[in-house]
């Protein structure tokens, strides 16, 4: 059984320093260097470790420890690294000193390190001064020269669009929304994100989110904002920190944790994968967490692990905006959370067939 | 359609696909009243009927009813055609140009590869403010060169929707290289969805047009033929750096038509000759965002001009060029027809043309190749010599060497050999700029590869003798023979998940200028730290391309960079001003792989 404190404690690790993070770089935009200890946790989470898998050119480890973490396709690649990366560099004969290598931080050959050498190349050391709107030959007034890194762009999604019926008639049918929309430039971003089931075309639950997305690193951001919840009990608000990404191997990570008045706290996390079954053909795997920090007992949630949900999706892209899909999706309600639902006589356990449609615009 | 071995057949046999290959005739519905005309049969189709020639020039700039679909799209012309009208100078002659603007928002034209006052560049917010809904703009500068040229808007993606044409400038001594006809064969892509929902698709879903991702299907297949090891091993670094081995092309012709002088593959551009003539064919790419690999199946394409500049001729199967590259190519023909095919290098579609000896005929046109995964060293460079994960690319190090022009190099190496100066040899350090180092930049190369004779990603012994940059030789070497006096260098980068492109890792508007000293010649050099190639264009001045030895390569405006690769070229700062240089692969400059460079 997972502790809820082992969980809140590594989301606070990391969440915390993805803020300090912001904190002291939102003023240049120009370097946003990501301290080693937020990705290194990320990738952690994954079952990777970089670091080990770089020793791993030089020396063949014991991925064994690293195996258990893994599953499905990662496992089997799991087996294989140690192996092919020594048989790869023994073909390439490429230079293997370690004191080249350990100070880039490389994977054979590019830089994968986040924060820049003392002695890294000024950027501007070749404006001699000038800038775009001043200097020699500069058209008079302000800039007019815009393009599209200046230039906002946005989009909807409705990732999950659906009508799920339970497998057993005591589970009823409902009508699931799982939206995000974001408008911004390339790294600040305001996202809104919006989640919710309606029964008897009722809105039963919902969960929405007002946040601010920064990109802090190649394929992170750190988003901070406010999340409303409401339920058949009184609706409850937090501030919510959280980091969304892209982890090694393609999975697309959501994580949360979010702190309430009366001292609540709550964590999510959310990570998806795309398996290209063909290039329109596509099973997503998605796997759900949600702990609380406190009992409440009015909107049925209790504290430690609550929530644990799977689901398996496949779609088909008639195009890149349009796929219906057909899913069965898992949930379970452990601690608390599912005595709450004991005694109001509620399943703990529900297996659902979905079907729905993923669409963005 | 059935097998059909005879070299000719009726172009009714043509498999429509109207999407890729385009409508059969129509693209320009001249006048209002054509509107609904889905097959106007007004197109001009010889780019002869559609030259203008002289000192003086009037352009117009308008929105013209196209249709190379099926579907009636409204496009930004120049004269209304598209191409525009071929502009035919003469070396030494003062031109003088009058655009004016019928458009609703403000337009300009810029003339590619043409060294002129900054003033006259064309390029909006750096040489001028553009030119304004109902303005003439007149342009007045003196040629001093000759070649072949192009010209197109500068103005947000009115180029990609149709403001492009070509230029031919003749020698003042006359043509040196003489052929029995002369062709212009300018390459573009047509889209009917409006650009910028193009580039904000790419912002959402970087890899919306790629329909040649990694499947788990393929996964099996390499299982079954390579084993479970290698199929893995394949895939891990891809894997973990988040990063596609097909991403060879950001837009695919899921939405692109490819065009030949203004035609579809259906509509068949067609060059007339006599049997027996030699040809001179001016390639341009004047795509917005497509790299071809241009080749006539059954003759030997002698390249004789790379970027308007004479080279010595050498003779190859086929060449790649990006958007924004020329090559003039001469041509005995053989046959009574012979396709000019020009596959996009992500291979998902192609265009085509015919080179008959009249109208109607045509040959076989070569189906498109399979797309081939980027290797290890488009990733990293000189780290992954001799290796390849990828499998897919297995020998593709050994490049024959034997036909390139070693004399040429041996002349150089004697040249440079005496010279002692630190600086007779590109710098081969490293030096990543402190903001690549964040979340605009996915990769940093750190044993780039020097080598020019790499002709690229699907090009690599495919058993057909291709063009590489190390077989250009600018005919009389560099005007300049002067050693630089400093080196510049500068990395190409990007993040293909953000969709975010720019010169070390800081998009235009958060860059400063690169400033050159007036008079000084200097070394540029380019490393490029992403997987993708990027066609570069330095305005104003002379790129002179150079290898890693320091021997004078080629005279070009704009210079190729494949991934990992880290070239560098020589400048002459003697054009005062303010100049645009940039990636040419439109979304990618409009991203922001874009810097301006001072001349002062």
């Amino acid at each position: 059984m997972i502790k809820n404190s082992v969980i809140a404690s590594v989301l606070c690790m990391y969440s915390l320093a993805a803020l300090a993070q912001q904190h002291v770089h939102t003023e240049s935009a120009d370097e946003t260097p990501t301290p080693q200890n937020t990705m290194s946790g990320m990738d952690s989470m994954q079952g990777m470790d970089h670091s080990k898998m770089q020793q791993n050119n030089v020396e063949k480890a014991d991925m064994s420890k690293d195996k258990s973490a893994m599953s499905g396709m990662d496992a089997m690649q799991g087996m294989e690294h140690s192996k092919m990366q020594q048989k790869d560099a023994a073909e390439a004969d490429m230079p293997m000193d370690k004191d080249t290598m350990s100070g880039m931080d490389s994977v054979q050959g590019v830089d994968m390190s986040k924060t820049p050498p003392l002695d890294a190349r000024d950027p501007h050391a070749y404006s001699d001064g000038l800038t775009l709107d001043s200097g020699a030959f500069a058209l008079p007034g302000p800039r007019q020269l815009k393009m599209a890194d200046e230039h906002a762009f946005w989009a909807v999604t409705f990732n999950r669009f659906e009508y799920a019926d339970g497998l057993s008639s005591s589970v009823g049918s409902v009508s699931q929304y799982d939206a995000q929309a974001w408008y911004g430039n390339s790294y600040e971003r305001l996202v809104i994100k919006a989640e919710g089931e309606l029964t008897d075309n009722k809105l039963a639950e919902s969960e929405t989110q007002i946040l601010w997305g920064h990109a802090f690193s190649t394929f992170w951001d750190s988003q901070i904002g406010l999340r409303f919840d409401s339920s058949e009990g009184p609706s409850r608000q937090w501030l919510t920190l959280g980091v969304q990404g892209l982890a090694p191997y393609w999975f697309e990570v959501d994580t949360s944790l979010s702190v309430g008045p009366e001292g609540r706290t709550a964590f999510n996390l959310e990570a998806e994968y795309e398996l290209l079954i063909t290039q329109r053909l596509i099973l997503q795997p998605r796997f759900i967490v949600s702990a609380f920090g406190k009992d409440d007992s009015e909107n049925g949630v209790g504290k430690g692990l609550s929530l644990l949900t799977t689901g398996i999706r496949l779609r088909y892209e008639f195009s890149r905006q349009f796929a219906p899909y057909l899913g069965v999706e898992w949930t379970g309600k452990y601690g608390n959370t599912a005595d709450f639902a004991k005694l109001e006589g509620r399943a703990t356990r529900q297996t659902q067939w979905v079907a729905g449609i993923r669409f963005w615009f | 359609m059935s097998k059909n071995n005879s070299k000719f057949f009726a172009p009714t046999c043509v498999p429509r696909r109207h999407f890729v290959k385009g409508t059969l005739a129509g693209s320009i519905a001249i006048g209002m009243g054509n509107l609904g005309t889905a097959f106007s049969q007004e197109h001009v189709s010889s780019t002869k009927a559609n030259t203008l020639t002289g000192n003086e020039f009037d352009l117009t700039v308008s929105e013209t009813s196209v249709n190379f679909t099926g579907n009636v799209r409204t496009a930004t012309t120049i004269n209304g055609s598209i191409p525009a009208p071929t502009l035919v100078w003469r070396e030494g002659e003062t031109v003088t140009i009058r655009v004016t603007n019928r458009l609703s928002v403000s337009t300009s034209i810029h003339w590619h590869g043409i060294i002129l006052p900054y003033q006259m560049d064309g390029v909006p917010g750096i040489s001028y403010p553009g030119i304004a809904p109902g303005e003439t703009f007149t342009y007045r500068f003196k040629v001093q060169q000759a070649g072949t040229y192009w010209y197109h808007s500068h103005t947000g993606f009115q180029e990609m929707t149709g403001m492009y044409g070509s230029i031919i400038i003749q020698p003042k001594a006359g043509e040196k290289i003489t052929t029995d006809q002369d062709m212009v064969v300018q390459l573009s892509d047509w889209t009917d969805e409006n650009p910028m929902s193009v580039f904000a698709h790419l912002k959402q879903q970087s890899d919306y047009y790629n329909y040649n991702q990694p499947t788990a299907r393929d996964f099996f297949n390499d299982v079954s033929r390579y084993g479970i090891g290698k199929a893995v091993a394949m895939r891990k670094m891809w894997n973990e750096m988040r990063m596609s081995p097909t991403d060879l092309a950001d837009v695919s012709a899921t939405t692109f038509t490819f065009l030949m002088n203004g035609q579809t593959p259906n509509g068949n551009w067609t060059g007339v000759f006599k049997p027996g003539e030699t040809l001179r064919l001016r390639f341009i790419n004047g795509s917005s965002n497509t790299f071809f690999d241009v080749r006539i199946p059954g003759l030997k394409l002698k390249v004789v001009s790379a970027d308007g500049q004479d080279v010595e001729p050498v003779s190859v199967d086929e060449f790649r060029f990006g958007p924004g590259e020329t090559y003039d190519v001469v041509v005995k023909p053989t046959d009574d027809a012979h396709s000019i095919f020009a596959q996009s290098m992500d291979r998902t579609g192609y265009t085509r043309g015919t080179l008959a000896v009249q109208q109607g005929l045509i040959a076989e046109v070569p189906v498109v190749d399979k797309p081939v995964w980027l290797a290890m060293k488009d990733m990293m460079g000189n780290m992954a010599q001799g290796d390849d994960m990828s499998g897919m690319d297995l020998g593709s190090m050994p490049i024959d060497h034997s036909a390139m022009g070693h004399g040429a190099k041996s002349m150089d190496h004697s040249q440079h050999a005496m010279n002692n100066s630190p600086l007779a040899i590109p710098s081969q350090t490293v030096n990543h700029a402190r903001s690549e180092y964040g979340p605009s930049v996915d990769s940093r190369v750190e044993m780039p590869r020097t080598n020019l004779d790499d002709p690229g990603i699907g090009l690599r012994n495919n058993g057909r003798r291709v063009l590489t940059l190390a077989d250009l030789h600018t005919l009389g070497g560099p005007f300049d023979p002067r050693l630089p006096e400093r080196e510049v260098e500068l990395h190409l980068t990007g993040n293909m998940e953000r969709y975010t492109w720019s010169f070390d890792g800081l998009e235009f508007g958060k860059s400063t200028p690169v400033h050159f000293r007036h008079g000084e010649r200097v070394r540029v050099i380019l490393q490029n730290d992403t997987m993708m190639t990027h066609p570069m264009h330095l305005h104003g001045v002379w790129s002179d391309l150079e290898n890693d030895k320091g021997e004078f390569m080629a005279r070009r405006h704009t210079i190729p960079v494949q991934p990992a690769q880290r070239i560098s070229f020589l400048v002459t700062a003697d054009a005062l001003g303010r100049w645009a240089w940039h990636c040419h692969l439109l979304f990618h400059m409009d991203a922001g792989m874009f810097r301006e460079v001072v001349i002062s």
